[in-house]
């Protein structure tokens, strides 16, 4: 049981269920799921839809994040790459050609490659400090999805485009499996290489990890390229999602929706070990969180005060610190003079 | 004595999960005297003040403090009650100003602004009259040695406490002067009547300053004795539980001629680098153990920087044996079987977050590359065989290295680049802070290492343990390398008069 608590996955878990619980007492047919024309349908399935591109841009910022780096450009990435993909797309004659999807994609996807090695350069090359090299591409890169889009939305009608935001894939949604392919990518290379140890202990110790031979600067490079690549695969399906791209509203406060999700899996914004299912468990926890809100018929105008409670009360119980000092002060409840400092302590 | 002690602290028990840190421990503490607590690593030492200072709470026991039941329940409040610590890493802010440094928390104020003069003019005074210290207090700390830095902790410890001055490991990365400077502080505090504790693994500096000696071992009191009635033998069997005879007994080595016709690991031709160390060179034969032995900051850890691509050349040029390339990054240098052990173990040596495994393979892995990755089952051998061969504990491949104490955290480093199977192992103060059973461990194995045609590039501020390891000595001064000195010549005095200077 002690075991349990300890996994660094029981926490999150534990707040994701009791969301889950609290929808399922508050309204009953929370977890019913329906199949029409061949796919399901339902609030756990929207849950997964609708957080398909947080939990891509959570999985690049989790491997970022652990390297004691952050990348706040995502969210205008997923917008460049949205507006990019749709204008290439709706320029073309035949909007439902495949080869036009494919190569609008494609060339949406090299984009955010590209913009991930311009933030890996500002941090790895330049030496300038994660949070300010990536701001700059967080202001600008709106100006850029503006400009392409000519400050417009921009709406394609193409059923191509709009399969993998809204198609089917043996009865669920396209984006579930593209999420699970980044997933898996993610972990293979982090866990079955040795890029894993080396991000973990760039992030832990960069002066000694360069004193061991590792090259950090190649490390951070590699960080910040993958999670370009996933904002702009969550750009794809966010556009594909509604077949429109809103170079000023796509994607956007994705950065903190996705440093929270990171942070509520258990990686430290101190960088070093980080835990990829963990961010998943903090994104899904997210995404509920705002379907719970929105369910249960909040006033829009206070939505994100009680987004903001909700997201105390689970950093706070997610903090180690907040716990031991809770339970301390419930075991010396009768003895003041014994409660001691434990927060210094180690162990 | 009839007088009562300022501190006392009774049957002191603490436990950690797994661990039995201390049990029925006793302290006591008299004023004006220096009161020396020893013990080997993992012996309760750091635990025994971390309690008494209130980082760490006290399962069972009592702590009095000039006769009355005191509960220190963070540092904060030892500090109030009249405890200062400093502590073995210096734990000051570097990125601030030496005067903010020693007023943090207590600037002088003045309707709620920082009176900046008149702080900056008390942290000068406070470090001229207490330290003999003549520096600029605006400056960032980082501007200074580690050494400066420690003195500066020191002052700041003093300027706050009033009966009690606990010195954890203060020595450890002082010169021979700059210890004199101390100690000549330390009886100066003592005469004044102030209460000190003082924790060093240098013997000899235990006997030149303290009047009493606590011993500890495995967490247990061994005994409390007057420094005068200790053989100094007999308090190195009493840490470490067994006879020392046969940990003085190293192996004769043989003299330079041995390795003369041996092939070149290592040259170094006119290398230097502006503000490290002038031109020099040095040459490393297969085998060979090479000192390096000079005040701190005479340019030895520079030195060592250079053949580990550490840090870049100025001028001039490093070659290692196989290579045309000079050194020019740590990836080069471990590829070509250099490996460098730094001083500084916390910033440039362990991964904190990582744990004893992944601190011991990630050397080895960095020169596979990231796509040929060890497998898990033989990075537990590896591990399990090095935590084995060197003695680490606890001995699980699965904690994390900054749960480890320090001298256990230097055998992982060890253990990290002895795995690459280095040509030439650099090892820069590889016994600083360790206690004397490790130190002979790492000692012999450096012995070892060169039977095995291993060369070492061996950096100590003891110079009878480089005296004692070494087949041939480079003495550096002032950033300079003045001289070689082998065979008959390697005697303590002769090093020392080199070192000095007081020979043309």
């Amino acid at each position: 049981m002690k075991n349990i608590v300890r996994h660094h996955l029981f926490w999150p878990t534990a707040i994701l269920f009791s969301l889950l619980l609290f929808n399922f007492v508050y309204s009953p047919d929370f977890f019913s799921i329906v199949v029409r024309e061949g796919k399901l349908y339902g609030s756990l399935i929207d849950i997964l839809n609708f957080g398909a591109p947080l939990m891509l841009v959570s999985i690049g910022m989790t491997l970022v994040i652990a390297t004691k780096g952050i990348d706040l450009s995502v969210g205008s990435i997923v917008a460049i790459a949205g507006a990019l993909s749709c204008l290439l797309v709706s320029k073309g004659s035949d909007q439902n050609a495949l080869s036009l999807v494919l190569s609008a994609m494609g060339l949406a996807l090299l984009l955010s490659l590209l913009l991930g090695v311009w933030n890996g350069i500002l941090v790895a090359k330049a030496g300038i400090q994660p949070i300010i090299a990536t701001l700059i591409l967080m202001v600008a890169g709106r100006g850029v999805a503006q400009l392409i889009t000519s400050g417009q939305i921009i709406t394609v009608n193409s059923e191509k485009y709009a399969f993998i935001g809204t198609g089917a894939l043996a009865s669920l949604p396209v984006s579930i499996f593209v999420v699970l392919i980044v997933l898996a990518i993610a972990i293979l290379f982090t866990r079955k290489s040795a890029m894993g140890l080396f991000i973990e202990s760039v992030g832990s110790n960069p002066e000694a990890s360069r004193l061991s031979g590792i090259r950090s600067k190649m490390v951070l490079l590699i960080v910040y390229v993958f999670c370009g690549l996933c904002a702009g695969i969550a750009g794809l399906l966010v556009s594909s999602n509604v077949s429109s791209a809103d170079g000023n509203n796509a994607g956007l406060w994705y950065e903190l929706d996705a440093i929270l999700a990171v942070v509520i899996g258990g990686t430290s914004l101190n960088g070093g070990r980080f835990y990829l299912i963990g961010t998943i468990i903090g994104a899904l926890m997210i995404q509920t969180l705002t379907t719970t809100i929105y369910m249960i018929g909040i006033p829009p105008e206070i939505t994100l005060v009680v987004k903001a409670c909700v997201v105390l009360v689970v950093c706070l119980i997610q903090s180690e610190t907040f716990r031991k000092a809770l339970i301390q002060r419930w075991k010396t409840r009768n003895y003041p003079a014994e409660r001691e400092v434990t927060t210094n302590v180690n162990q | 004595m009839g007088q009562q002690p300022v501190l006392e602290m009774r049957g002191i028990h603490k436990q950690f999960p797994g661990v039995k840190a201390l049990s029925n421990v006793d302290f006591r503490l008299f004023a004006g005297e220096v009161h020396a607590l020893m013990g080997e690593n993992g012996a309760g030492k750091s635990t025994l003040i971390k309690v008494l200072t209130g980082v760490y709470s006290i399962d069972q026991g009592s702590v009095k403090l000039a006769g009355e039941a005191v509960h220190l329940k963070s540092p904060l409040e030892a500090q109030n009650a009249g405890i200062s610590t400093v502590y073995q890493e210096v734990n000051l802010c570097t990125n601030l100003t030496v005067a903010e440094n020693i007023f943090i928390g207590r600037e002088p104020k003045r309707f709620g602004r920082i009176q900046w003069k008149e702080m900056n003019r008390s942290a000068e005074k406070l470090l001229k009259e207490r330290m003999q210290l003549d520096i600029d207090v605006t400056l960032p700390l980082h501007a200074y040695s580690v050494a400066i830095q420690q003195l500066i902790a020191i002052a700041r410890a003093l300027n706050i406490s009033a009966k009690v001055l606990i010195l954890d490991e203060p020595t450890s990365s002082l010169d021979a002067n700059e210890v004199a400077q101390l100690f000549g502080i330390i009886r100066k505090l003592k005469a004044e009547g102030l209460a000190i504790l003082f924790v060093t693994h240098f013997l000899d500096q235990v006997y030149e300053v303290s009047d009493r000696i606590t011993i500890l071992r495995n967490g247990n009191l061994i005994g409390e004795y007057m420094a005068s009635e200790l053989p100094k033998l007999e308090l190195v069997s009493l840490m470490i539980g067994k006879d020392l005879n046969q940990l003085e007994q190293l192996p004769t080595k043989s003299t330079s001629d041995k390795f003369r016709h041996n092939e070149m690991i290592a040259e170094a031709k006119g290398a230097s680098r502006t503000g490290g160390i002038e031109p020099f060179d040095l040459q490393i034969r297969k085998g060979e153990v090479v000192g390096l032995a000079g005040l701190l900051g005479s340019g030895r850890t520079e030195t060592a920087r250079l053949f580990f691509g550490a840090d870049s050349l100025d001028q001039g040029s490093i070659s290692i044996k196989g290579s045309k390339e000079s050194v020019d990054s740590p990836r080069k240098a471990i590829n070509q079987g250099v490996a460098f052990c730094s001083e500084n173990r916390k910033l440039e040596g362990i991964l904190d977050d990582l744990t004893v495994r992944e601190n011991i393979i990630v050397a080895l892995q960095s020169t596979r590359g990231w796509h040929k990755p060890i497998s898990r089952k033989k990075q537990n051998e590896i591990a399990e065989h090095y935590i084995k061969l060197l003695n680490i504990n606890p001995p699980s491949a699965d904690h994390l290295i900054k749960n480890l104490s320090g001298g256990n955290q230097q055998k992982v480093l060890l253990a990290r680049w002895l795995l690459t199977e280095p040509k030439l192992l650099i090892l820069d103060e590889p016994t600083r802070g360790i206690d004397v059973g490790a130190k002979a461990e790492i000692q012999r194995l450096v012995l070892d290492l060169s039977e095995d045609g291993v060369s070492v590039l061996f950096i100590s501020s003891e110079l009878e343990e480089v005296l004692r390891v070494s087949h041939r000595i480079a003495v550096l001064r002032d950033r300079r390398k003045i001289k070689e000195i082998s065979d008959e010549e390697m005697t303590e005095h002769n090093i020392m008069k080199t070192i000095a200077g007081g020979e043309a």
